[in-house]
């Protein structure tokens, strides 16, 4: 069975938030829409995202990391939100493995923000239900749209192509090769949620210069004599070895 | 919102237009439902983000419905005072009749009484013709306090520059540095690329105090202390040099590297090129009259001639008995000392990393060589059968450029590149047209007062590049002609002239008082000045005349904006700006196109809404003023009216009468059958809406590398009038243009000399070769008693001040904090979020702490222009943005001493370009007092009266739940 999934490249993620708003954007006037915000204009502002930027820095300086990490909905395989739901408004799509609310149904208990240990639910405050990441369900299988934007709308949006969109049970699909490929490994495993997204690790390019590489027959300071050979009256082992 | 019919589907409509969220001007392509913005997506067809678009692009929405919204001409309430925000609306009528009478009055007497201020506005090309048509020398340009040391300090050196002018080519290289980079910078294309290029294998190292952004994902992180990049890049060239790592035969064909100075310093010719007689060319701009010592007939012949070989390093003596040394041989002795054990007292970075940087940037380009089987003729006439590249690019922006000894140190950075051999070159840096220009370009300003002249135009551009100290814009007495004092001997090649010191200078009257400053969209009373707490009491300072009327210092002031700002409530005249979705504009050749390395890219913006309430987009208000004021552009012999409206003036203006240039490249020419120059084309601006609004023309592959030398291309670039020569531009390792002004000083030569009270300063900062120094703040600091740089960082998810009245960004950034490293803020007792003062000598700031293991034991930092002040933006006065938000502007100051012990002031800039020295600030962080901890005290300071919203604005709402458009 098909299970759709984001895998996320923090290798290459710079923490631009260019997925954060496209999504807000698409959604909002989308079927999951709208996406409300209090005090849009006032003090401390807050509003409902599918998709948020975390940063995190690790270790002690000058060995330090600053890592961004994009966070939404994680299409668990086997969601803790879904059975929570007392109205049956959580569910998970068996044809692509999508977990969506039926926002008819959902009746704002919060039971499933609770269940969910990734904290990936967003209440919305002022439709009083329970909101997420669709993978923009709305957009991807829109056949009134060219093939190339039937992606969620982060995807698209990504300069730094961090977002990989696809079927993690295909072996073939490219998110599979890059979880194969590329030590993709999905957050808190521990958990048995089996989340379905699964983020890429930093990986480093290094250059190992040898000594010997600094000193080439071809240095041009020979040109302008700055290497010059020793003068023909100066002693060399030659003189005195006799073996 | 048309109210639709409730049984009819929404009106969907896709249009393509051009961003301007931030500076970078990607393609969109703008979704409607029932005429209202439902989607903003990047367009995939348009070469620049190729259909990706950034956190700013994607709120686009709220940018456009924003309360904050300028939506009437306003006037200041007669007797209110400036910053009150006490405002009546009047109509455009009023206002331009209002305009057109005063500057009328101006321009009919003394032109430079009015001055003309413009922020990031992408039309510096229009907006700076206006002003010459004016007649008033009074234009100064956002980058002058951005990163104009960037620009000049390379294109002084290898005639082209970072972003629009060109860049790093992470196609092909290998190994990337990026030194100081802001965040908001060319930043999709920036960001596919470092994607592409880390994915494909490359090696990344960030050279930054502080870890953010791209910086993140480097392989390699260097902290440096701000303002040290000179040290350590001279280092760098000095262990290139030392293990023999340059490309020597690229420094010998490419760059003056090779040619032979008179090193007699009893000569009045010490220190310039030793020339000869050579039959020169008509209108040759710097003829190959120089001279090389060849290797091979061990004497001196002219350079470039078939056989010869120079020797880069030693010393010579001519037949007359001139002492004579290649300009390698003085850099190579320039930076002896520069050792990376002397840099790594000044950097705080190891010697081994120094060291190890070297190597890695050498071997990599002399090991990893690409040779492209592109064959191309140089402008000797040698057949080349390859291009080849040595893989090693670089980065750099305001973090090398926001000092005052920016422009010496992006010096070093054009030599470094220049050294390892990579420039125009695959996996180095790439020229965008219309670069590379000779260096310095043509483009000159008036160079004397007469230039300034009653009802004509300016004598000369506005902005200009001086090659010579008597292309100085001054008066015989050498003081300097212009408002800001750009192109004087205070800060001779200012080209983008001194913005940050316009207003203080005007209030002061030195050189002179102002009538009419006239602002575009440059926030000058927060966070776009230096000293904001003063330069606003300045704003609304006041003089009595002889018979006691009370008249502002600054008379009449006019700002041009789309927002609700800090600067408009100093306004006595505002004129409500369309947003972007609502106006015609060109990114123009004339001005920064968006070229791609592979050939010219301009392209426009289209409106896709109706403008909003009684907004007039900047240029239709230019175009009418001008028409109003019988500027000759404008009108037609007789005085009538040329150009009904912007779009047709883009269409039909041209630089002169018939030559066929205007402000669009493409689809010229009768029938669009021509570009760059061609007859105006009645339909171009159908044209380019058929073509993703936008025009690219791909050179041939032979004409796409090698630029400064490649006769194939100069030679295209001077049939299509681009440049007026087509001769070689050899990179300046050694600039004699610098030895020029540093001559004038010495008192040497024939030209201009500085006054007294300047030779110093000209002598010693107009040094031939890079050298170090600290800045010039420093010099005046204690620095036992402010021992940290305090530097800002920009956020990708904001563009300047612009956006935190959109309601999303917003919710990004809502307020900021000082990032202090953990170890350096313990010291002090000093925890994660405690309130503490951040001070320099120049002022203080309340605010909050966070630690932070990301940056550099001796800077401190925060996000830049985050802090509002209260009420601006029409946020509601306790939003967090100005409680708890604060700018650093009020530590810095846009003057400094001329010594520790002088009264006498000079820019806080640096001294050859005047770039604003943002980043040489020095501060001391403490705890707030006991007595400062109760709760009502909880909030930055310094605070101001806050701010109300103006006639005419929409009231914001304390809930939003944005539909576009009827659903489905």
């Amino acid at each position: 069975m098909m299970q759709l999934a984001l895998v996320i490249d923090l290798n290459v993620c710079v923490g631009c938030h260019a997925c954060v708003t496209s999504c807000k954007e698409w959604n909002t006037s989308g079927s999951a829409g709208p996406m409300s915000d209090q005090n849009p204009y006032g003090a401390d502002p807050t509003g409902t995202f599918f998709n948020r930027v975390q940063t995190y820095e690790v270790g002690e300086f000058p060995n330090t990391e600053t890592v961004h990490f994009p966070k939404s909905c994680l299409h668990c395989e086997d969601p803790p939100c879904v059975p929570v739901c007392p109205t049956g408004a959580s569910y998970k799509r068996k044809e692509d493995g999508i977990v969506l609310v039926n926002y008819d149904k959902c009746i704002g208990c919060k039971y499933c923000s609770w269940a969910c240990p990734y904290g990936a639910r967003e209440f919305d405050e002022q439709q009083r239900v329970m909101k997420k990441c669709t993978l923009c369900v709305d957009r991807i299988y829109d056949t009134s749209m060219a093939e190339n934007d039937r992606k969620p709308a982060c995807v698209k949006a990504c300069p730094t192509s961090a977002r990989l969109f696809g079927d993690i049970h295909d072996p073939e699909s490219a998110v599979s090769q890059a979880i194969r490929e590329s030590g993709g490994y999905p957050l808190m495993p521990e958990w048995g949620t089996q989340p379905s997204n699964h983020y890429l690790p930093r990986r480093k390019t290094r250059i190992k210069i040898h000594l010997d590489e600094l000193e080439r027959a071809d240095n041009p300071l020979k040109v302008d004599h700055q290497l010059p050979r020793p003068a023909a009256s100066e002693p060399t082992l030659d003189d005195v070895v006799t073996w | 919102m048309q109210a639709a019919n409730a049984s009819s589907s929404p009106v969907q409509e896709v249009k393509n237009t051009t961003c301007y969220m931030c500076a970078c001007r990607c393609g969109i392509r703008v979704h409607l439902r029932d005429g209202v913005v439902r989607y903003i997506d990047g367009n995939p067809d348009h070469p620049l983000n190729k259909g990706v678009i950034c956190a700013k692009g994607s709120s686009g929405i709220m940018k456009q419905y924003s309360p904050a919204r300028l939506l009437k001409p306003l006037k200041r309430r007669a007797g209110a005072e400036r910053g009150a925000g006490d405002f009546e609306e009047i109509t455009w009528d009023e206002a331009f009749a209002t305009l057109a009478e005063r500057l009328g009055r101006i321009r009919a007497t003394d032109p430079k009484k009015f001055a003309l201020i413009t922020g990031r506005d992408q039309m510096q090309a229009l907006t700076g013709m206006f002003a010459r048509q004016f007649g008033t020398p009074n234009y100064s340009a956002h980058g002058g306090f951005c990163s104009v040391n960037m620009a000049a300090g390379m294109i002084y050196t290898i005639g082209g520059s970072f972003w629009e002018f060109g860049g790093p080519d992470l196609d092909r290289a290998k190994l990337f540095v990026m030194i100081g980079t802001a965040e908001d910078h060319h930043s999709n294309p920036m960001k596919i690329a470092l994607s592409k290029f880390r994915r494909d294998g490359g090696r990344f190292i960030s050279i930054n105090p502080v870890r953010t952004g791209y910086s993140a994902i480097a392989d390699e992180w260097v902290p440096i202390r701000p303002g040290t990049d000179g040290a350590l890049l001279l280092a760098i060239i000095h262990e290139i040099i030392a293990t023999g790592l340059y490309d020597r035969e690229f420094l010998v064909r490419y760059s003056n590297a090779g040619q032979l100075i008179n090193v007699s310093s009893t000569s009045d010719e010490f220190g310039f090129f030793v020339r000869t007689d050579i039959p020169t060319e008509e209108a040759c701009y710097e003829p190959q009259d120089k001279l090389w010592w060849d290797r091979n007939s061990d004497r001196p012949v002219v350079t470039h001639q078939a056989g010869a070989d120079p020797y880069l390093l030693g010393e010579f003596k001519l037949a007359d008995g001139t002492p004579v040394k290649p300009a390698f041989q003085l850099l190579h002795e320039r930076v002896k000392d520069y050792t990376p054990e002397w840099a790594s007292q000044i950097t705080g970075i190891p010697v081994e990393i120094i060291r190890r940087l070297a190597h890695e940037m050498g071997v990599t380009a002399r090991d990893q060589k690409i040779e492209l089987p592109i064959a191309w003729t140089d402008s000797w006439g040698n057949e080349h059968e390859t291009v080849t590249g040595n893989p090693v690019a670089f980065h750099a922006m305001r973090g090398l450029a926001a000092h005052s000894n920016g422009f010496q140190s992006t010096r070093a950075l054009a030599i470094l590149m220049s050294l390892l051999g990579t420039i125009d070159r695959p996996g180095g840096f790439r020229h965008k047209a219309p670069f590379p220009r000779p260096i310095p370009p043509c483009a000159r300003t008036p160079n004397d007062a007469r230039g300034v002249q009653p009802n004509h135009p300016l004598d000369g551009m506005v902005l200009g590049w001086p090659s010579d100290p008597d292309d100085l814009f001054v008066n015989a007495d050498g003081s300097p002609v212009r408002l800001d004092k750009a192109f004087s001997w205070e800060y001779p090649l200012s080209v983008h002239g001194l913005m940050h010191n316009a207003i203080t200078n005007a209030w002061r009257g030195d050189p002179y008082r102002i009538d009419t400053l006239l602002i575009f969209m440059a926030n000058m009373s927060w966070n776009s000045t230096m000293n904001t707490a003063e330069v606003r009491r300045m704003l609304n300072d006041k003089v009595s005349d002889k018979d006691g009327n009370e008249e502002f210092k600054i008379p009449f002031l006019v700002v041009c904006d789309a927002f609700h700002s800090e600067m408009t409530a100093y306004a006595d005249l505002i004129l409500p700006d369309t947003t972007y979705l609502e106006r015609h504009d060109v990114m123009s050749m004339l001005d920064r196109p968006i070229s791609e390395f592979d050939g010219p890219v301009d392209s426009v913006r289209i409106p896709v809404l109706p403008v909003s309430g009684d907004c007039k987009p900047f240029q239709e208000v230019l175009i009418e003023l001008g028409t109003r004021l019988k500027l000759p552009a404008f009108v037609t012999p007789t005085g009538e009216r040329k150009f009904r409206d912007y779009p047709d003036f883009i269409t039909n203006w041209e630089t002169e009468p018939g030559s066929g240039i205007g402000f669009l490249a493409g689809w010229r020419g009768k029938g669009g059958e021509k570009f760059l120059r061609g007859e105006p084309n009645p339909n171009q601006w159908e044209m380019y809406a058929r073509n993703n609004c936008v025009f690219h023309y791909e050179l041939p592959k032979s004409y796409q590398y090698m630029r400064n030398w490649n006769k194939g291309y100069l030679e295209w670039s001077q049939r299509h009038s681009i440049t007026r020569y087509a001769e070689p531009i050899l990179i300046h390792l050694y600039s004699e243009v610098l030895q020029r002004f540093r001559c004038a000083a010495q008192g040497k030569g024939l030209t201009r000399k500085p006054p007294e009270h300047l030779k110093k300063r000209i002598e010693t900062y107009f040094d031939p070769l890079p050298f170090y120094y600290d800045s010039l703040e420093a010099q005046v600091t204690d620095k036992h008693k402010y021992p940290l740089a305090a530097v800002t960082q920009r956020p990708m998810a904001m563009y300047h001040s612009w956006d935190s009245q959109n309601a999303w960004l917003r919710q990004i950034h809502t307020h900021n904090y000082l990032y202090v490293n953990t170890r350096t803020a313990r010291q002090q007792g000093i925890g994660d979020g405690d309130w503490i003062w951040v001070e320099s000598q120049w002022g203080k700031v309340r605010c909050m702490v966070r630690h932070s293991e990301a940056v550099e034991p001796g800077t401190v930092w925060t996000w830049n222009a985050i802090g509002k002040a209260a009420g601006a933006w029409n946020l509601t006065p306790d939003a967090n943005e100005s409680q708890l938000g604060f700018l650093l502007n009020h530590l810095i100051s846009e003057e400094l001493p001329v010594s520790v012990d002088s009264a006498r002031r000079i820019s806080n800039s640096d001294p050859i370009t005047g770039q604003a020295a943002w980043y040489d600030v020095r501060v001391r962080i403490y705890k707030v007092g006991a007595d400062e901890t109760a709760p009502g005290l909880q909030n930055t300071s310094p605070q101001f009266e806050p701010m109300k919203p103006y006639p005419g604005m929409k009231p914001r709402s304390g809930i939003l739940a944005f539909l576009g458009g009827r659903r489905k």
